[in-house]
């Protein structure tokens, strides 16, 4: 499978993200500029970490109208899997594609450690190799990423098996102890409708082998270049 | 027309300097060159008393790239065709008066040092002081430096892999604020802030010039500040986003044809950086200021050449590639500007658009005046080193007690509520993370790792600078010992008091000295480093504080050791001494003797032969796969090391040994060169055939398990009791 790593000014995640794909997990992945609007010749996006023009203003804000976006979300439409992690997500986020924002974390600051991840629902395009209920080790690794939405959004979400990840205990307890950012309803990770986009806080890429801690992350990203087409999306 | 007294005070000239200027030039220099000298005869850029001694330091490695000093940083080839460049740096008096920015902008300023060499920054460290958290300005200053570091270190994707936190009234009001960083150059092209021949150009690139941290390296860091609002605009304001977009930039556009030097801006700005450009390529600098962009309007000549607006380089193109630069720099949409042109001669000539303004000699601006000295040993320090220990009484409370607060006191406590705000994982390096004895990071497409540590015991080295700071330089390789690195280099943060007093020449000169020993004995140069001098508040110097940053190779990153004890059942061994109980002599300048008594003195000792052969131990039986554990006794000796370990491993630990001769010592006594190993019982014969290989004393002192922490008949705690003291301490201590 060939991913684009998208590329935005401020962004850091992308080498790290290219490592997993190629070095690790034996996939193609090429960097996109912002700048550019062509992804014909991708099979998946990925939209990594960082701070997207700083982040300032507000996360994604910015990066949301790089001339990348138009083409990331026409790629969405297509129903072609796109992958945002930590800024990634607040892009998302911020382009309409994922409900929801994400705000300061509770406790107002940066927070980078490991984190346990209970997986909700193994039945997408980013999760069909592992196993509903497993708990994975991912770590975080930034300063907003409180995920909030309106009620009504977060039953749809819940309803729909549209939270693909909460934090958790290592036993898979979702506690408030395990929440590293106060994200409503222990949010880690949520997909769109349609089930071909995931937005995660969390950075799988930092996931990748065991020398570093955990390897966990390459579920995810091995979920999506196996059979990736054969999964269903979720009834909404 | 003779410089009023005011006009020198603000620059920190000397009087005898003027006059110094005038005699070299031949006349009265004018306005715009007395700012030139001012901010090149300043402490901070010309070492005026630290050259002499700095030159002493050893400087010859088969390994160095880059001469000492002769660049941005130190370069050292680790095989394999890399190359690291590594340096540390202080921010101490823009932090003390903006804590949050000063750290900031410290962390940039030092990234800018490394990638400037063409390396690519792959990790921070932070060694911090600050005065006890009991005061709220401490508070404040603590919370302010560590948001500062957090805020812009995340941005710019460089993990922060840790370093030191440390409190003591010395430091009170006058916080330590040094970055070190470490880059990875991966094509063996070291970059050289130099032109290659007269008509290369100028280019300045990133931010815009404001009027920012004018005078921050004459008036902060050059003196005794007294009022600190006052010098609050002196303090220069970080954009972390543009310093990433900077390194990427910076990072491509080495590779274009046509890109030969690079240099970054720091302390006094342009005039540092361009005027040191032209010296290092022994040519002359033509200028025109007109053409650097502006931040605002109205700024003068002056002005613009003192600037230390952040985020900007230099580049020297050769002409005919400008073009290509231009471009790439628009793709960054950061400003490529040429300012200016290398020509023949010794001169800088600086134009304000068609008008010269100044035409200086640079060998006259570069070479700042030298002032050495060989002042007597202070009387009040043999005293403090004389003091009989053992007339110390022993605690009344219990060791329980004693070991309890320790564990808790800011200190030693845990610090992972500063390191979990620093992003210590970004580029998928780090197998050892902040908290250790040093941090791992493997290199990309090899086997191998690098591993790197601060250290310095402000309080040893007050006590006997020459053995505190040769002891500074033996921790910081014993870190890397106990991850089983072994040391290549060392960079040196020197943080002293006011160099114009005797008391601290003599602190500096012992200091240096003390470097020098440990370094000739580890066989392994300093290759960059930093002055940082007139470190005071109310009117006392700080310790003298020359904090070692240390980088080790490991050959095979998966051959590395933690501090945490990992099986029921391994036995506990410690190298270095015969005994796990230490003596009366230990507790010169502890953690002991100054929490529970009040106290700083006795006389710290270190055999430095010993030493090495006890990391080398240590780094040999880690690279055999005979360890589970390894960790070194510093501050709270030896119940403190073991603590550590046990709760980092939630397991307890036994420890047994003769009749002590006294508990406190025993226990918590801080005698150097002792490492404390945890391994599988089999194991043990082949460690001690090594430890005895090399002489080195050797103790087998009980094992790993349970859940409770035991030290003979003297203590026995619970370990979820010390877990918590441990886990809480640093945030009780310092909560707002």
């Amino acid at each position: 499978m060939k991913f684009a790593v998208v590329v935005f000014p401020g962004t850091w995640s992308e080498r790290d993200c290219h490592h997993a794909l190629t070095t690790v997990l034996g996939q193609q992945a090429e960097y996109v500029w912002h700048g550019d609007r062509d992804l014909s010749g991708f099979d998946a996006v990925v939209l990594p970490g960082g701070f997207s023009y700083g982040d300032y203003l507000r996360c994604g804000a910015i990066a949301r109208f790089s001339p990348v976006m138009d083409a990331v979300i026409d790629f969405a439409e297509a129903g072609k899997p796109v992958i945002g992690i930590c800024n990634g997500f607040q892009v998302l986020c911020e382009a309409g594609v994922l409900p929801g924002v994400l705000i300061r974390n509770e406790h107002l600051e940066f927070r980078c450690s490991m984190t346990n991840l209970r997986v909700e629902n193994a039945d997408t395009a980013f999760t069909h190799l592992a196993a509903k209920g497993q708990v994975l080790r991912v770590p975080v690794s930034h300063g907003e990423g409180n995920y909030q939405a309106d009620r009504e959004t977060i039953d749809q979400l819940e309803a729909s098996g549209r939270i693909v990840f909460r934090y958790s205990t290592p036993d898979g307890e979702i506690t408030p102890q395990a929440n590293p950012n106060g994200s409503a309803a222990n949010i880690a990770g949520i997909i769109n409708e349609r089930g071909n986009v995931l937005g995660m806080m969390p950075h799988p890429e930092r996931a990748c082998e065991t020398l570093l801690g955990s390897e966990d992350g390459n579920v995810i990203f091995r979920s999506m270049f196996t059979a990736a087409s054969k999964v269903a999306a979720p009834t909404a | 027309m003779p410089v009023t007294q005011e006009t020198l005070d603000e620059i920190a000239l000397s009087r005898a300097e003027y006059e110094a200027i005038v005699d070299r030039l031949g006349r009265e220099p004018q306005p715009l060159e007395l700012g030139l000298f001012g901010a090149l005869w300043s402490e901070h850029c010309g070492y005026k008393h630290t050259k002499p001694l700095l030159r002493l330091l050893p400087g010859k490695s088969d390994r160095l790239l880059v001469a000492p000093g002769a660049e941005n940083a130190g370069v050292v080839d680790i095989g394999d065709g890399l190359a690291v460049a590594m340096k540390i740096e202080s921010h101490n008096h823009p932090s003390a008066v903006e804590p949050h920015e000063g750290a900031a902008t410290g962390v940039g300023g030092i990234v800018r040092d490394i990638f400037a060499m063409g390396a690519r920054p792959i990790a921070l460290m932070n060694s911090l002081r600050f005065g006890p958290p009991s005061e709220p300005h401490n508070r404040f200053l603590l919370h302010g430096v560590v948001g500062g570091i957090s805020a812009y270190g995340n941005c710019i994707g460089i993990p922060n892999v840790g370093g030191e936190v440390v409190f003591d009234p010395s430091y009170s009001g006058n916080p330590l604020v040094n970055a070190m960083c470490v880059g990875l150059i991966e094509d063996g092209r070291v970059v050289s802030a130099t032109a290659r021949a007269p008509g290369d150009l100028l280019f300045l690139v990133g931010a815009d010039t404001g009027r920012d941290g004018i005078h921050g390296a004459s008036g902060l860091a050059s003196r005794v500040f007294v009022e600190e609002a006052e010098m609050r605009s002196a303090v220069q304001v970080g954009n972390p986003f543009l310093e990433k977009v900077l390194i990427e930039a910076c990072l491509e556009a080495i590779k274009l044809p046509g890109v030969v030097g690079m240099q970054d801006l720091g302390a006094a700005g342009l005039t540092s950086a361009a005027i040191e450009m032209a010296e290092r390529s022994g040519m002359g600098l033509r200028m025109d200021i007109l053409k650097v962009p502006r931040r605002e309007e109205g700024m003068t000549p002056y002005e613009v050449m003192l600037s230390e607006s952040q985020e900007r380089m230099l580049l020297a193109v050769t002409p005919g590639h400008e073009d290509a630069v231009r471009r790439l720099f628009e793709k960054w949409d950061l400003d490529a500007t040429v300012i200016g042109e290398f020509e023949t001669g010794g001169s800088v000539r600086i134009f304000d658009g068609d008008a010269q303004v100044t035409e200086t000699p640079i060998a006259v601006l570069t070479e700042a005046p030298e002032y050495p000295f060989n002042p007597p040993k202070p009387d009040w320090l043999s005293r403090l080193q004389d003091a009989d220990l053992s007339q110390i009484p022993v605690p009344t409370r219990s060791p329980a007690t004693i070991f309890l607060e320790l564990l808790a006191s800011p200190n030693i406590a845990s610090k992972l509520s500063v390191f979990r705000q620093y992003d210590h994982q970004v580029q998928n390096n780090t197998v050892v993370p902040p908290g250790g004895d040093a941090a791992v990071l493997r290199l990309k497409g090899t086997k191998r790792a690098i591993a790197m540590s601060t250290d310095c015991n402000g309080r040893i080295c007050y006590l006997d600078p020459f053995i505190g700071s040769a002891i500074s330089v033996a921790e910081a390789c014993r870190n890397l010992a106990c991850v089983g690195a072994e040391p290549l280099a060392l960079t040196d943060g020197l943080n002293f008091g006011n160099p114009e007093k005797p008391d601290v020449q003599y602190q500096l000169t012992e200091s240096i000295n003390g470097i020098k020993a440990a370094a000739e004995m580890f066989g392994i140069p300093v290759v960059s480093g930093n002055a940082s001098l007139y470190n005071e508040s109310r009117g006392r110097a700080i310790y003298p504080t020359p904090i070692i940053g240390a980088l080790g190779l490991l050959d095979d990153a998966t051959r590395h050791a933690t501090i945490a004890f990992k099986n029921e059942g391994d036995a506990l061994v410690l190298l270095g001494a015969e005994s796990p109980w230490d003596d009366v002599a230990g507790l010169a300048g502890s953690e002991l003797l100054a929490l529970t008594h009040g106290r700083v003195e006795g006389q710290p000792a270190l055999d430095l032969e010993l030493e090495r052969s006890v990391q080398a131990v240590c780094r040999s039986a880690i690279r055999s796969g005979l360890v589970s554990s390894a960790h070194d006794c510093s501050d709270g000796g030896l119940a403190v090391a073991v603590a550590e370990s046990a709760i980092a491993g939630g397991i307890g630990a036994v420890v047994h040994g003769p009749e002590p001769e006294r508990w406190d010592a025993a226990l918590f006594g801080e005698r150097q060169s002792r490492i404390i190993l945890s391994l599988p019982k089999e194991n043990l014969v082949e460690v001690e055939r090594l430890a005895s290989e090399r002489s080195v004393p050797f103790a087998e002192m009980g094992s790993v398990g349970g859940n409770r922490l035991q030290f003979g008949d003297m203590l026995d705690v619970p370990l979820e009791q010390a877990a918590d003291a441990w886990h809480n301490g640093f945030d009780r201590a310092t909560s707002i």
